[in-house]
């Protein structure tokens, strides 16, 4: 956390600068409108910018904001402050409303919804004329006692938006932003690392519906009158431009993106009324060249900082306990008519590595998949340290004591070495987490790396990283999909003592591999499938002869029944 | 009764502009897996194709659709090239977005350049429509319905029946494995984009008649046609159509029997019930993340 003493002098500056600085009437408002603006645009930092969804609709939010403001103080005679929370809540609860109906499903589907509310909030302030009074908009709204003169309100203004900047500035290094940019960076891996990715996107959300709902409110008392037509779908695409020019993954970005499109078009008068065109092709060209916007350019010029604390040893929590910690009978997942796996016995025995083998195609990451919760069994029974949880959500199977690595490495890639751990080690909690995270990143010998961008790392180093990650969410069970695949000589020696040191540890292992030295050399038992069915089960000795076995890998005779 | 049925012609006629764009919406993005909030535009763009030839240059109406269309392919052209290609290595995200930034530069250039006035067009036909014993068939609305139909069945039977649509289809499934096939998959895709193009653009031309022709057309229409394909199963091709007609026909009733100033409402009404009951729409099956 930065220094709060900062704090209390940016927001002195503010006060000032409101209160004291010689500004006409013109430029005040000028300030107001770029105050109240960067507020909602702060809420696009989260939902865009941390959490990576699309929501088309701020200015709606804004509207809800500015309505409450403006509907509770001259129609329900409510005090300013108060017409403000009921402004900002209302709209946080659209916010959660919207949220939930949508973020279950993928990525695009909140743009769409989100220009669909936008476009019936439009039709309800025009057409709701005995609520909203119409395309006539809502004229003398009132200001806060002693905050009338335009200079102090205006000092509210930029205290707020400071304090706003602040607190979402703050949120990116807290468990809850980290859990956002984890969902951003990568959805399924972060569901597996115990994110519980629905509720922390609704999250998101309301507090970007809130957000809005706050710069909304304080820009009908700015302006004093509001109609319809300021909240349309033109100017949630204006606050949209404002956060991605900045750059959305910063708050900061978010302040200087919409100070400059404020005064912009002030300085732009010449290009009339093409002005938001040329927003239009402003965005395309900072996709195209700069899409981390002014600050995330400026920023990513600088070296980051990591606060991981010093490394003690990794003690994985949970005992290992006695005879079978996963039991899976008669699994099934079916694609349509595709039989992926197809009735699929496995018994990993505590204290373990157990190696899951087969050809490809043979339905070994699938079981992985389902094992972990990503697909919805079809059928079947899965025990984890006795407790039944087939079909349970990735999160919660992490919660109970599984983690999982991924064939093709999912890390969260705009994130360090270190943060990426520690979004695995949630479940421990504040300092313990930190802790947690910076033993598990030491012991795949990482730890001088932890400040590092994980997409910056070479690829023997991500796989370490994956591994730490699971690790930190102190399982009792560890699925690894393919491992080695992709590794070097050295580096698959070193992995094979990595699964050496986890065995010592008291993690079970159930290990996907297509590297046959490597799981002779670790696995106490196989399992074989073939077409989504088990044909072997054994020790490595009794598996590699089986006849069906080898027909199933070098297709001989034997091989033809399954064929 | 007749009423019930003349509102239902009315709203497959104007059901039937939502699915052409809605069915250019869907190609993208089975070819790119990009949702183009630009495609709207496209229809706008169509309809003011026809504004400028036929009433600006004054040349005859079926010259003024030759070039529009001509345009459009153009159009979709630069388009692809400007707007998706130079991002086409880059996530979900930043595409979207540039195709957003897209669509605010086409509505606002289109409305800096010929300003908010509203225009109007003839109709493709000045045949008189048709009489069944109260139910009148005007014939805008039936030239619109005829001509969805045979672009219907031509992109049916071009997709299964021709190696250029397996081609497409190839690509838009799994791009590396068309690309190791032999498959010019940039070029699919362009073609694509400039198949889409012209698919919006005759939803302009042909709607451009009945509806007047102002820059907010496309945004209007464009909301319809995303609320038509998720209703229908996003990325689905009969899915979109179905949902496409499926709005235009519970609008039409809905501003009949229950109020017209909220008539761009009720497509928004219909996508949330789905989005609440039936995420993968009409025709979508529940598809799992690949992890």
């Amino acid at each position: 956390m930065k220094n709060p003493a900062l704090a209390l002098l940016g927001a002195a500056a503010c006060v000032v600068l409101g209160l004291v600085a010689p500004l006409d009437d013109y430029l005040i408002k000028l300030l107001m409108q770029a105050a109240t603006y960067a507020i909602a645009v702060l809420g696009l930092t989260i939902v865009l910018g941390y959490t990576g969804q699309i929501s088309l609709a701020q200015a709606a939010f804004f509207g809800i904001g500015a309505y409450g403001v403006a509907l509770g103080s001259t129609g329900l005679g409510l005090s300013f402050f108060a017409a403000l929370a009921l402004g900002t809540l209302l709209a946080g609860l659209f916010g959660v409303l919207l949220g939930g109906s949508t973020l279950k499903l993928g990525g695009h589907y909140l743009a769409m919804v989100t220009i669909s509310f936008q476009e019936i909030l439009t039709l309800v302030l025009t057409n709701w004329v005995g609520l909203t009074h119409g395309p006539d908009g809502v004229a003398n709204i009132p200001r806060p006692t002693g905050l009338v003169a335009a200079p102090r309100y205006l000092a509210l203004c930029l205290l707020v938006l400071f304090a706003t900047a602040w607190a979402v500035g703050a949120l990116k290094r807290r468990p809850l932003g980290l859990a956002m940019q984890a969902v951003r960076d990568n959805e399924l891996a972060a569901s597996v690392v115990g994110v519980n990715t629905y509720r922390v996107k609704i999250i998101a959300f309301a507090l970007s519906a809130l957000l809005g709902g706050l710069g909304g409110g304080l820009f009908a008392g700015a302006f004093r009158y509001i109609s319809p037509d300021q909240f349309s779908f033109d100017d949630s695409v204006v606050l949209l431009t404002m956060a991605l020019l900045g750059g959305v993954e910063a708050a900061t970005g978010s302040v200087i993106g919409t100070a400059l499109l404020v005064l912009l078009p002030e300085w732009l008068r010449f290009l009339r009324q093409f002005y938001l065109a040329v927003y239009g092709l402003a965005v395309i060209l900072i996709m195209v060249f700069m899409p981390a916007g002014i600050w995330g350019f400026l920023a990513g010029l600088r070296p980051r900082r990591v606060a991981m604390p010093q490394p003690g040893g990794l003690v994985l929590g949970r005992a290992a306990g006695e005879g079978a910690l996963l039991e899976v009978v008669g699994l099934a997942k079916h694609f349509g008519g595709l039989r992926a796996v197809d009735g699929v016995d496995l018994r990993v025995l505590a204290g373990e590595v157990h190696a899951l083998i087969g050809p490809n195609g043979s339905g070994k990451t699938t079981t992985l998949n389902v094992l972990s919760g990503l697909y919805r069994p079809t059928g079947g029974s899965v025990r984890l340290a006795g407790r039944e949880v087939a079909g349970h959500a990735p999160h919660l199977l992490a919660a109970a004591g599984l983690g999982r690595t991924f064939q093709n490495i999912r890390l969260f890639h705009s994130l360090t070495a270190f943060e990426n751990v520690l979004i695995g080690a949630q479940a421990a909690g504040g300092a313990q987490a930190a802790e947690r995270a910076a033993a598990a990143l030491d012991f795949v010998g990482l730890a001088d790396r932890a400040g590092a961008i994980a997409a910056s790392l070479p690829y023997g180093h991500q796989r370490m990283v994956e591994i730490a990650r699971a690790l930190a969410g102190n399982p009792a069970l560890l699925l690894l999909d393919e491992p080695a695949a992709g590794l070097n000589l050295t580096e698959k020696q070193a992995l094979g003592q990595l699964l050496d040191r986890l065995r010592g540890l008291g993690v079970t292992l159930l290990l996907i591999e297509h590297d046959m030295d490597l799981v002779e050399q670790v696995a106490d038992r196989i399992t074989v499938l073939n077409f989504g069915k088990r044909i072997a089960d054994g020790t490595p000795a009794e598996v590699l002869r089986h006849p069906e076995v080898v027909a199933a890998y070098l297709g001989e005779e034997a091989g033809h029944e399954f064929a | 009764m007749s009423i019930a049925l003349q509102l239902l012609f009315t709203g497959i006629g104007i059901g039937a502009v939502y699915a052409l764009v809605a069915l250019g919406f869907v190609l993208i993005y089975r070819a790119t897996n990009v949702v183009n909030f630009a495609q709207g535009q496209f229809a706008m763009l169509g309809a003011f194709g026809m504004v400028i030839t036929t009433e600006g240059l004054g040349l005859p109406y079926w010259l003024g659709i030759l070039l529009t269309l001509a345009a459009m392919a153009l159009f979709g052209a630069l388009f692809n090239l400007g707007v998706y290609y130079p991002l086409r290595h880059r996530s979900f995200l930043p595409v979207v977005i540039s195709t957003i930034g897209a669509s605010i530069l086409l509505t606002n250039g289109v409305l800096a350049t010929y300003g908010p006035e509203p225009a109007t067009l003839p109709g493709l036909t000045d045949l008189p429509g048709l009489n069944f014993g109260g139910l009148f068939l005007d014939s805008q609305y039936l030239a619109i319905i005829a001509i969805t139909l045979v672009l219907v069945v031509l992109q049916y039977l071009f997709f299964e029946r021709t190696l250029l649509g397996k081609k497409l289809q190839a690509t838009s499934q799994d791009k590396e494995m068309a690309s190791l096939l032999g498959i010019p998959v940039a070029g699919m895709i362009m073609l694509t984009f400039v198949y889409s193009a012209v698919l919006g653009g005759i939803a302009g031309i042909l709607v451009a008649p009945i509806l007047f022709v102002s820059v907010g057309l496309g945004a209007q229409i464009a909301l319809k046609a995303f609320a038509a394909s998720i209703i229908g199963g996003f990325g689905d091709i009969p899915g979109a159509i179905a949902g496409g007609l499926a709005i235009g026909v519970i609008e039409t009733f809905g501003a009949f029997y229950i109020s017209v100033p909220y008539k761009d409402a009720y497509a928004f009404v219909l996508l949330f019930a789905f989005l609440l009951l039936r995420p993968q729409g009409l025709f979508g099956e529940k598809v799992s993340q690949k992890a």
